[in-house]
């Protein structure tokens, strides 16, 4: 007894030291403990599987070797990579908009991708415009189109009403969900069946090659959106305030859209959509490190990564032999999250 | 007392949306340095859109607004945010940040985009909040305050930019006798102490006379009358500013009462 309440004294006295009044010192220290977790995640997805990770058989056995390098591996980092895509724009978004619920499932970001990509998908994927995976670009513009519906829709003047923001963000999600569901029907059989697939969710790939294509999309997206942290961080705080501090509204909301749009059109063309993970993470986030977006975002970064990991690894093995989709999992984890905090945060209840 | 003019918005012209009526017709207003100066009217005047028009938020559809003598436009941001500190009406944020992480806001235009706040802004945001006597409220998230505590939470953030002038929108507005009071104190402090310039939109006209050295009364977006409180506080020049024949100005205990005739 005396030992579990010296345990949760010492946590307590280490929570408290993450929440040192320098923002820079704590960002340090959370982003050494969020990498520890990363690590601990990746090794733990590497090893779980529908065939447990088995070193003596990676150093001996060919086929085993195949699995792990061809499939396991770039499937990991691929659920690292979208997950810390979508925490990332997550915790942009929630800044942004002022709004704690907002994530790209919310606003119709991700719907509107969907649309563009399912669009893409019937008319022939294969095809590249310019080298540029055509789905790729069809889910950027379908994503960045339900962005700027949404946002018109909900600001009036300077401000960006909460209710109004979220539903036109649901309405958006319906209306691309019945386009997409149109398309199939209206597509040739096999391409039906690749946008059904596809709509699921998956994050299987096989070998590196896609991750890479998709990198050269969300890295630039990535950097600009933690160079526009501190823009995001005064823009949270207060609209006005930030202006009169001198941020160039317009302009970092403008970027803001077009790199969520970039980063969530990417991943939602990949691997479907995944909701709520930007909705759980810059929470968790918030709750052990701070409200600083300058903390928020790096750290949504990476345990977004993390996150998406181990919900792909309860994915690939929940049903021993099957799959779950893994946005199956993550919107069973989010779904009561956005509920609750929907509950704490009495006014949106009210819209 | 020199007249030299801090701020100075000549014939400024405003309208919100092409087409729609202009809520200012050709307003000057000359914000003098050291002074603490007010500016009032009837809801609707045009007073807030005056003063985000002199803190460079809104562009004047005609007119200039001069900031030293130098043309706001052509002013970066960033260094008028070091030199022109604004308040806006109420701050809201939903997010639960400290008094403090606010309050270190107002050092931002001190910093660049990748670098947090040193150990001198952290002493800068202190000093702020012990200015306006809100240090107790440092650790406090803003949300769980009070709008007279957010109030001076919003000016300690003001105060951290280390401005020459404040540009307050109606920051007694949601302020209780005790705060309103209080809030005259620590800008007549600060005006006194520091030669602190400052503008302050209100509509507590009883707070102007003696504190205050210079009133601007606006009316449908001109100013009607400007000067020292004791000449504008004046029940012809009332009458005529808020289109109401029953306001009263009176003098007593060395202040000046105003209030409308029910």
């Amino acid at each position: 007894m005396e030992g579990t309440r010296e345990l949760s004294l010492n946590l307590k006295s280490k929570i408290k030291s993450l929440k040192s009044p320098a923002a820079g010192v704590r960002l340090r220290r959370a982003l050494l403990w969020l990498s520890l977790v990363l690590v601990v995640s990746t090794l733990v997805a590497l090893w779980v599987g529908y065939q447990r990770l088995d070193f003596a058989a990676l150093q001996t056995d060919e086929r085993a070797r195949l699995i792990f390098f061809g499939l396991r591996l770039p499937r990991v980092l691929m659920a690292g990579v979208v997950g810390a895509s979508l925490g990332l724009v997550g915790a942009a978004l929630q800044a942004m908009f002022r709004n704690p619920l907002a994530e790209p499932l919310t606003l119709g970001v991700s719907g509107g991708g969907a649309l563009g990509a399912s669009v893409a998908i019937a008319f022939g994927a294969g095809a590249r415009v310019a080298g540029l995976p055509v789905v790729f670009v069809a889910a950027f513009a379908g994503a960045c189109l339900s962005v700027v519906v949404v946002y018109r829709l909900a600001r009036t003047g300077a401000t960006v009403l909460p209710g109004a923001l979220l539903l036109a963000g649901v309405v958006v999600n319906t209306v691309a969900a019945a386009g997409v569901v149109v398309i199939q029907y209206f597509a040739d059989y096999s391409r039906a069946l690749q946008i059904l697939r596809w709509t699921i969710g998956s994050l299987d790939v096989v070998g590196f090659d896609l991750i890479w294509r998709m990198l050269v999309f969300l890295v630039p997206g990535w950097v600009v959106l933690l160079l526009l942290a501190r823009d995001l961080h005064l823009l949270a705080v207060d609209e006005e305030t930030a202006q009169s501090l001198g941020v160039n509204v317009r302009r970092s909301e403008r970027l803001v859209y077009v790199a969520s749009s970039l980063i969530v059109g990417v991943t939602v063309a990949v691997g479907g959509t995944i909701g709520f993970v930007g909705l759980i993470v810059p929470h968790a986030v918030r709750l052990l490190f701070g409200e600083d977006v300058r903390v928020v975002m790096p750290c949504s970064f990476v345990l977004g990564a993390a996150f998406l990991m181990l919900a792909d690894a309860v994915a690939r093995t929940a049903l021993g032999a099957g799959e779950l989709p893994v946005g199956a999992i993550t919107a069973l984890a989010g779904g009561p999250v956005f509920l609750w905090l929907l509950r704490r945060q009495q006014r949106y209840a009210a819209l | 007392m020199s007249d030299d003019a801090l701020i100075e918005g000549r014939g400024l012209r405003f309208a919100y949306a092409d087409g729609s009526p202009e809520v200012v017709r050709g307003a000057g207003v000359r914000v003098v340095r050291g002074r603490l100066s007010a500016l009032v009217g009837a809801n609707g005047s045009g007073k807030s859109t005056i003063i985000r028009l002199l803190a460079g938020l809104l562009k004047p559809s005609a007119g200039e607004v001069l900031l030293g003598g130098v043309p706001l436009a052509r002013v970066p941001a960033r260094e008028r945010a070091r030199r022109v500190a604004y308040v806006p009406q109420g701050v809201s944020t939903v997010f639960p940040f400290t008094a403090l992480e606010v309050v270190l806001t107002g050092r931002s235009p001190y910093t660049t985009r990748l670098r947090f706040e040193t150990a001198r802004d952290l002493d800068a945001a202190r000093a702020a909040l012990a200015a306006v006597d809100a240090t107790h409220l440092e650790a406090r998230p803003v949300t769980e305050l009070s709008g007279g505590e957010r109030q001076l939470v919003a000016l300690a953030r003001a105060l951290a930019q280390e401005p020459e002038c404040l540009l307050l929108d109606e920051p007694s507005a949601a302020l209780d006798l005790k705060h309103r009071a209080g809030l005259i104190r620590h800008l007549r402090r600060l005006r006194d102490s520091q030669g602190m310039t400052a503008l302050v939109v209100t509509h507590d006209l009883t707070l102007l006379d003696p504190d205050f050295d210079c009133v601007y009364a606006v009316r449908l977006g001109e100013v009607a009358a400007e000067g020292p409180p004791s000449e504008v506080l004046r029940d012809d020049v009332l009458a005529e500013v808020y289109g109401d024949e029953h306001v009263r100005a009176r003098r007593a205990f060395g202040r000046t009462f105003v209030w409308s005739e029910v």
